[in-house]
């Protein structure tokens, strides 16, 4: 049975979100197939990660465990995944498209000869016919991720060969769990024999990796500043201002080349994506690689000088006007009435 | 130590800087709209090799790039910052590849060129944002990959240190030689070109571009300065197996390209006086949207 695969990546002793909102996406693929879901997890000590994969619905997970498989290095990781995969023989491989899924899936894709489409913001089966050769191909994954900046969207299919790989970024696919009992199958990789052959030629002397300070994903009200925000200091304001409302506060990549802002706030198609309940949008235009990352916001007020900012063509409420002099009446009415 | 090395670059459409002019009416791309330009992460790439030349004299710089003939462009730009050669990979019959068929080419090239001590690429490309090229070519030439390369904090002949930039912190990793470097936006900015070597190498050419040269005086001088003249390599240069290159050696098919068009929401329209502002902040805590 070729089945759905998803690649589980370990950051900071947890199963990192974005590939428990692939085993989710993975979930409904595989139900739409008939087939399962299968889940790798590579890493040491893998025991406690079970339990966050199995809710999300995996039929089976494979674990590869051994020392020399946490942190993260490429050959040793792409030799066990390589070895799970001529096992599993998978249809649709998932991977999260981070550091480690876009270093990683390449590499695996270029030694099975398969394609890869990174970025994905959406995966869909469906059947595909070849122009040239009249080939029909049933329940394919169309693999749709925008392109050339985000001007255009495009629906990318591997008919002829297996398995289909997509990467996908964090925020993308949402996260459901099916039951927190979800009865899956171990299956354990014999790791040492994979790993005596395998050429350890980069060696981690030195690893800091912060905790998250900021987390738009989860945040469920944003306010996000763009260029017209001007500074730094205009920044500092509209913080302020969000933290009286309890918003999170994003950029879009505008402010955040200007230095307004840090490249772990930016909202876009390069940054994180986002669907909060509300989303607030201060001088920024609308561009399309912003847009991508936070259409599907339930709610989106947009505050611009130019009442013909694109931006205002996807909000629910458009107030046209200075920046400076609308959020501080939204500060001060919201302290007024929240009482 | 001197140190042979390959950096991987290619010429990319502005996308960052997208009008209104950029998609045409039928609603596909306006590609004459866009500026052609240096791929942003390979200037940083370039600019660590040109760091390691610094510090290792005798050091050679290629730079390989891949594209129709006007991407000699690339190599110009590379020259005029101090790389020392470069090829450039053009054929009608590459055309249409995607990450698979492309790394393919570029390794079967890389292999022509002989032995090398590092190769040096942008982390990805603006024009697709894939991140794909780089690993893949690792693969084929079947040797370990660091991406997400910050900087080269020290290199010796049988190994090379470097600090990569994640998403939440910083790794130092060391490895042998050679080795596949993918460098990162957040990477030190490629130096501007020189004007001396500017005035060297302006009339650098490929034997496509000499063939259109009106001025047959100067073709000649390009000819007689070996220099001056950067090298194609087409198919018939390569060893490749025809299954594996275009568009019939790439197993990612476009099915259908939509262009984004948003249509309009019906959305209320406020303006900057209090009486809006005040109703709306109401609303919003009245339906609990705000706490």
């Amino acid at each position: 049975m070729n089945n759905v695969l998803v690649y589980c990546e370990i950051e900071e002793q947890k199963v990192a979100d974005v590939s428990v909102e692939l085993l989710s996406k993975g979930r409904k693929l595989a139900d739409e197939l008939k087939c399962k879901l299968e889940a790798v997890l590579i890493g040491e000590n893998l025991d406690v990660f079970d339990k966050m994969v199995k809710p999300y619905g995996a039929d089976i997970i494979y674990k590869a465990e051994d020392k020399r498989l946490y942190p993260y290095t490429t050959l040793p990781h792409t030799a066990i995944f390589e070895n799970i995969l001529e096992k599993s023989q998978p249809q649709i491989v998932l991977v999260g498209a981070t550091s480690i899924g876009r270093d990683l899936a390449p590499r695996i894709a270029s030694t099975l000869k398969c394609g890869l489409t990174a970025d994905c913001t959406d995966l869909v089966i469906g059947d595909y016919t070849d122009a040239k050769s009249k080939t029909e191909y049933k329940n394919l994954l169309y693999q749709i991720r925008p392109a050339f900046g985000g001007n255009i969207v495009a629906t990318i299919v591997n008919p002829e060969t297996k398995p289909q790989m997509a990467t996908v970024r964090e925020g993308v696919m949402k996260r459901e769990i099916v039951a927190d009992d979800y009865n899956s199958e171990i299956i354990s990789i014999d790791v040492k024999n994979i790993l005596d052959k395998v050429n350890f030629a980069v060696k981690i002397i030195e690893r800091h990796i912060e905790p998250r300070k900021v987390n738009l994903t989860g945040a469920q009200i944003i306010v996000c500043g763009g260029f017209g925000i001007g500074s730094k200091d205009g920044f500092a304001q509209l913080k302020d201002f969000a933290k009286t409302i309890g918003a999170e506060i994003g950029a879009s990549r505008a402010a955040v080349d200007a230095g307004f802002a840090g490249h772990e706030r930016q909202v876009g198609q390069t940054g994180v994506t986002v669907r909060p309940k509300l989303y607030i949008a201060v001088g920024i235009s609308g561009a399309i690689q912003h847009t991508a990352g936070m259409e599907e916001s339930s709610q989106i007020i947009s505050i611009n000088n130019d009442p013909e900012a694109p931006i205002n063509q996807i909000a629910d409420i458009a107030i046209t006007g200075d920046w400076n002099s609308v959020i501080p009446k939204m500060a001060k009415y919201y302290r007024e009435q929240s009482k | 130590m001197a140190f042979k090395i390959i950096v991987l670059a290619k010429q990319v459409p502005d996308t960052r800087n997208v009008g209104n002019d950029a998609m045409k009416a039928d609603g596909t791309v306006n590609r004459s709209a866009l500026p052609a330009i240096f791929n942003p992460d390979d200037l940083n790439a370039l600019e660590q090799a040109l760091q390691i030349k610094e510090k290792n004299p005798g050091s050679e710089i290629i730079i390989l790039t891949m594209g129709p003939p006007r991407a000699a462009d690339i190599i110009r730009e590379s020259l005029y910052r101090n790389a020392d050669k470069g090829y450039l990979i053009t054929d009608r019959r590459f055309a249409g590849a995607d990450t698979l068929a492309t790394s393919y080419v570029i390794s079967k090239a890389i292999e022509k060129i002989g032995k090398y001590d590092i190769i040096l690429s942008g982390r990805q490309a603006i024009d697709g944002d894939t991140a794909q090229v780089g690993p893949q070519t690792a693969e084929k030439l079947n040797i370990p990959q660091i991406t997400y390369a910050e900087e080269i904090t020290s290199i010796t002949k049988d190994k090379i240190t470097v600090k990569r930039r994640l998403e939440r912190g910083v790794e130092e990793v060391e490895c042998t030689l050679p080795v596949l470097l993918t460098v990162h936006g957040s990477a030190k900015a490629c130096r501007p070109k020189n004007a001396k070597l500017f005035m060297k190498y302006k009339h650098a050419k490929t034997p496509t571009e000499l063939q259109t040269l009106d001025d047959d005086y100067l073709g000649q001088e390009i000819k007689n300065k070996a220099f001056l003249n950067i090298e194609e390599i087409s198919l018939d240069d390569l060893d490749c197996d025809l299954v594996k290159i275009g568009l019939a050696g790439s197993p990612t098919k476009v099915k259908t390209i939509q262009n984004v068009v948003h249509t309009a929401k019906d959305s209320m329209k406020l303006e900057d006086n209090d009486d809006d502002i005040k109703s709306l902040m109401g609303e919003l805590i009245n339906n609990h949207t705000l706490g």
